[in-house]
């Protein structure tokens, strides 16, 4: 087994000193565009967290020491070759499905909701899973025929089904919806049939129904809310009306950093997590929002490029729903802060303030580094 | 290693992922551009709504209080008074333990311990970063011990605001009256912008009528608030510099009143703790110059607010101190009437100047066995008009009371201002009563009580009977025995004043018009008789007038207590004082040119002369000069 680096040190054994450091990177697994569009989002998130907390440079310390240790996971991620993912695949999904049985029944309540697992240190089975769904996905086509057929469909099916069904009786919704979501990503992209996909589509017309029934009072809620916010000015709607007048009042370049009012003065729940896009939309506008839109286009295009150039099934089918998974977090919270869609609790990925769900991200883009940077040398 | 699964075709399939690729990039693309759409629509469109409703929400109105008007009597000197007082506070939220708190608070006795639960339950329903007051005025004492152990107590400081303050303390507490703090009456009549911050209110004598006057009006000021309410530090932020301009409150106006502190003093001094009331006028403008009304109150204990005993106790207190007798006492005015029914005897021919009726020490009607009793057993004598006004002949008044009868009485007494208000600028002001035979045909069910008596005739001619007056009303109808007949509505107000320019507004004298008695004769002849009550050789108040530098006119009245509530709890001695007569007496000083008129009731006093007449000569003595701290 070649790999690309490794070729490159071969054709040029005398590699200049001024590129020493493109050649550390190289051997190091880093993919540069895409580390720097990730590093120039978390710059500009921070600064946007530090106004967001008050000026807390507490807040700012945690989230940078968040940072070095999700990147840390990255680098890690990222050594790790892709074939040495796949074998581990089933047996991380069967893990992961083992820990999640487990939060169910010994899990540490938090916030009327079960989802940690103390095990030394705390931590949410169901950010593996993140990653563990749509790697056993594309585990399962990776030497089956692509498009999938109807049966294949229907045990991914399952692999899909289980996990989500597993996090929504936590209950967290919103986490398992997009679970489910980076598994479809997956067959989608495997090529299943768009037919089918309008199919299903229909089915689930009767499917949200069910859905609804499942729903907790406060999803429901929600939901109820995102369609008339002013119903409930002081209570649901709070956090919607709140984020749009932050949003709104900021204008095309907004009041500057640290100066807006709605986070300042405490008008805006949730500022310095899930709606820290309102806070960034407060204080630097329309322009600064754009700015960040367009780092985040990049990031998940670099990650569609590598998807596109990547030389088997599984990194391919990988790489993909790791980008495009990528773009349904930022769509969601951006649609959610602006009151498009309803509050679900999706942090602003790479900006909001938390820790896991850092990680967990930082390591898929370390699958992504390590599928670009394995290749192998072979022909198309 | 297995490159490459035999049954799959890499080409195809690379190109089937590509062209899933870049569908998903369109729609992304798609999603994004709904967001940025959204944001545009926010961001760009509706700014204008969206930045103001960010303005609205930041910035709170907090009302400012305006600083109460002062109350001064006629030479200026205060009668009411705004000064600043510690007052002691809890912040709710930053008291972990409020009910601990509250009862070490107890312990070291700056609280009581019955008002705890009030103060939970306040603490509990305003918002939590509203202080609420555990105390409104603090002791020098006081504030000494707990600012020792202050650092016991997170959450609790004490704070200064003004507080109002009667400096004489019970002498004005009926004229001037009190603030109290707001209640949810009169949150409802007041105006609320007006009172937007303000805590308390006048409740009862001036603070009360000319509220209006007093109170001002409220400013406001902009304060940059977090969501929860609370103030942000100005200097935190430069968003202060788009604030609207505040408004500075409008303090009240001061209030100058016709009241003499000295001549109140004395008035106070001289009731010696009696129940009873004391009423002194200017004659000649109505001006009220003392208006006592006893046993009175310490009027601080509301404007600092008292607790539910000390409140209790001046409300169930038989001797009812919060009573003004003054304006609402309302009493049988007893012989007081006699030199206005002299007049109207005189002015309707019903009696002359040489009439005289023998008094035996009874009178009766034909016909009928019942004896009206004269005060003197043994009766007068022969008496004529002056004899009977000087010596208080009953009979002669009750024989003179069939020529006059009830309608002539009925007229003239409410020509004098009897029955109705006088007007005074005092809220709640009783109109005592003189009956007439409309008024019984109007006020009785029973058709027997419906008819008017002769006997009822000849009570009422000694002020008996269904006869009402307040000491108020007689202070006002013997200015007008003194005036000869002009009327003048009594104030206590002589002018108010804006605090800031100085300009004073005077209250002008109002006359109510004349009785109607033009013949200077008849005037001469009561009158004198008035004097010769005080400083004739018979008159019944001989023994207070005699021998006084100026010459003085007055009349004794002795009322019988009507009835009683028998209540147990009375015991003899306190029952037998109960039911002793009122004293009364009306009077008026110099004689030739009368500057001052008193009207006293001392209730259960017994004797007009004896226990009454001594204050009102008191009362006329400081006013003219002749007090005993008058002498420098």
């Amino acid at each position: 087994m070649i790999r690309l680096s490794e070729t490159n040190r071969i054709l040029s054994p005398r590699s200049a000193p001024a590129s020493s450091f493109a050649e550390l990177v190289r051997r190091m697994n880093i993919d540069g565009p895409l580390l720097g569009g990730i590093l120039l989002i978390c710059v500009f998130g921070l600064f946007v967290l530090y106004s967001a907390s008050g000026e807390d440079s507490q807040v700012l310390i945690n989230q940078s020491i968040r940072l070095g240790v999700a990147l840390v996971a990255m680098l890690i991620v990222a050594q790790l070759p892709p074939d040495f993912l796949r074998r581990w695949t089933p047996w991380a999904y069967l893990l992961g499905l083992i820990l999640l049985t487990l939060v169910l029944t010994k899990g540490a309540v938090g916030q009327g909701a079960r989802r940690w697992l103390d095990l030394g240190i705390r931590f949410q089975p169901s950010e593996a899973m993140k990653l563990a769904v749509p790697m056993m996905t594309a585990w399962f086509l990776h030497d089956r025929q692509i498009p999938p057929r109807l049966g294949h469909l229907a045990i991914i099916a399952l692999m899909i089904g289980i996990p989500t069904f597993l996090i929504a009786t936590q209950p967290d919704l919103g986490t398992s919806l997009l679970i489910a979501a980076s598994g479809v990503i997956v067959i989608i992209l495997a090529g299943m049939s768009f037919r089918l996909m309008l199919g299903l589509g229909l089915l689930a017309v009767p499917g949200a129904y069910g859905l609804w029934h499942f729903m907790q009072d406060y999803q429901r809620q929600r939901v109820l809310t995102l369609l008339d916010p002013d119903s409930d000015p002081l209570g649901a709607g709070y956090n919607i009306i709140q984020s749009k007048i932050a949003i709104g009042s900021g204008g095309l370049f907004g009041k500057g950093w640290t100066n807006g009012s709605q986070a300042h003065l405490e008008f805006l729940p949730e500022r310095h997590t899930d709606f820290i896009f309102a806070v960034l939309g407060e204080e630097f506008g329309l322009l600064g929002v754009l700015g960040l839109l367009v780092l985040y286009m990049f990031v998940i295009g670099r990650g569609l490029y590598i998807a596109v150039n990547a030389h088997d099934t599984y990194s391919r089918l990988l790489a993909g729903s790791i980008s495009l998974t990528f773009l349904v977090y930022v769509f969601v919270n951006t649609a959610m802060v602006t009151g498009l869609v309803p509050v679900v609790g999706v942090p602003l990925p790479l900006v909001s303030f938390g820790g896991t769900s850092m990680v967990t991200l930082m390591a898929g883009f370390g699958i992504l580094m390590s599928i670009h940077s394995h290749r192998k040398l072979l022909p198309h | 290693m297995k490159l490459l699964s035999p049954i799959k075709d890499h080409h195809s399939e690379r190109r089937l992922f590509i062209t899933r690729v870049v569908l998903a990039s369109v729609v992304s693309t798609i999603l994004l551009g709904l967001v940025i759409a959204r944001l545009v629509q926010l961001q760009v469109f509706d700014h204008e709504l969206f930045a103001e409703k960010s303005q609205g929400n930041r910035v709170r109105i907090e009302a400012v209080p305006p600083i109460r008007g002062l109350i001064f009597d006629r030479k200026g000197r205060v009668l009411a008074e705004n000064l600043p007082a510690y007052q002691l506070e809890l912040i709710p939220e930053q008291v972990d333990d409020i009910d601990g708190t509250l009862q070490r608070l107890a312990a070291i006795n700056l609280i009581e311990a019955d008002d705890i639960p009030r103060i939970i339950e306040l603490s509990r329903s305003g918002q939590q970063f509203k202080p609420v007051t555990l105390k409104f005025r603090m002791t020098d004492e006081e504030i000494a011990n707990f600012a020792i152990q202050r650092p016991r107590f997170p959450g609790v400081d004490f704070r200064p605001r003004l507080v109002r303050h009667y400096p004489h303390g019970k002498l004005f507490a009926h004229a001037v009256g009190y603030v109290g703090a707001l209640n949810t009456n009169d949150m409802q009549r007041l105006e609320s912008a007006r009172y937007a911050g303000t805590s308390h209110t006048g409740k009862t004598g001036v603070e009360s009528s000319f509220e209006n006057d007093l109170h001002g009006y409220a400013g406001y000021r902009h304060l940059i608030t977090n969501a929860r309410g609370r103030q942000v530090p100005a200097d935190s932020s430069e968003l202060l510099d788009s604030l609207p301009i505040d408004a500075t409150p409008g303090p009240g106006n001061n209030i100058y009143l016709s009241l003499d502190l000295d001549l109140q003093r004395v008035a106070y001094e001289a009731m010696a703790g009696r129940r009873g009331a004391v009423v002194a006028i200017d004659p000649t403008n109505g001006e009220v110059l003392a208006l006592v009304s006893t046993p009175a109150f310490d009027p601080n204990l509301f404007a600092v607010g008292m607790s539910t005993a000390q409140f209790s106790e001046l409300q169930n207190n038989l001797d009812r101190p919060l009573f003004n007798r003054a304006v609402r006492g309302s009493y049988p005015p007893g012989s007081t009437i006699k030199p206005m029914l002299a007049l109207a005897a005189l002015e309707t021919g019903a009696t002359n100047l040489t009439r005289k009726s023998v008094c035996i020490g009874y009178f009766q009607l034909e016909g009928d066995d019942h004896r009206y009793r004269d005060w003197k057993p043994r009766g007068h004598g022969p008496v004529d008009l002056h004899d009977a006004i000087a010596q208080s002949c009953d009979v002669y008044f009750y024989q003179l009371s069939g020529d006059l009868g009830i309608d002539n009485m009925h007229e003239y007494l409410t020509r004098f201002g009897l029955g109705s208000a006088t007007g005074i600028d005092l809220l709640n002001e009783r109109p005592g009563l003189v009956p007439s035979r409309e008024w019984k045909r109007n006020n009785f069910r029973d058709r027997d009580n419906q008819r008017w008596y002769h006997g009822e005739t000849v009570i009422a001619s000694i002020g008996q009977g269904f006869m009402l007056a307040t000491p108020l009303q007689l202070s006002s109808i013997v200015g007008t025995l003194a005036t000869r007949g002009t009327r003048m509505r009594p104030h206590l107000v002589a002018a108010t004043e804006d605090p800031i320019t100085g300009d004073r507004r005077l209250i002008a004298p109002q006359s109510l018009g004349n009785v109607g008695i033009s013949n200077t004769f008849y005037w001469d002849e009561v009158l004198e008789a008035m004097h010769d009550v005080m400083q004739g050789p018979r008159g019944t108040a001989r023994a207070v007038g005699t021998g006084a530098p100026y010459q003085m006119a007055g009349k004794s009245g002795t009322a019988q207590v009507v009835s009683i509530a028998q209540d147990e709890e009375y015991d003899e001695e306190e029952l037998e004082e109960r039911q002793r007569d009122h004293a009364l007496f009306i009077a008026f000083a110099p004689f030739d040119e009368p500057r001052i008129a008193v009207a006293v009731i001392v209730e259960n006093g017994s004797s007009g002369s004896g226990v009454a007449a001594p204050i009102a000569k008191a009362v006329m003595d400081q006013y003219l000069g002749y007090g005993d701290d008058t002498a420098e």
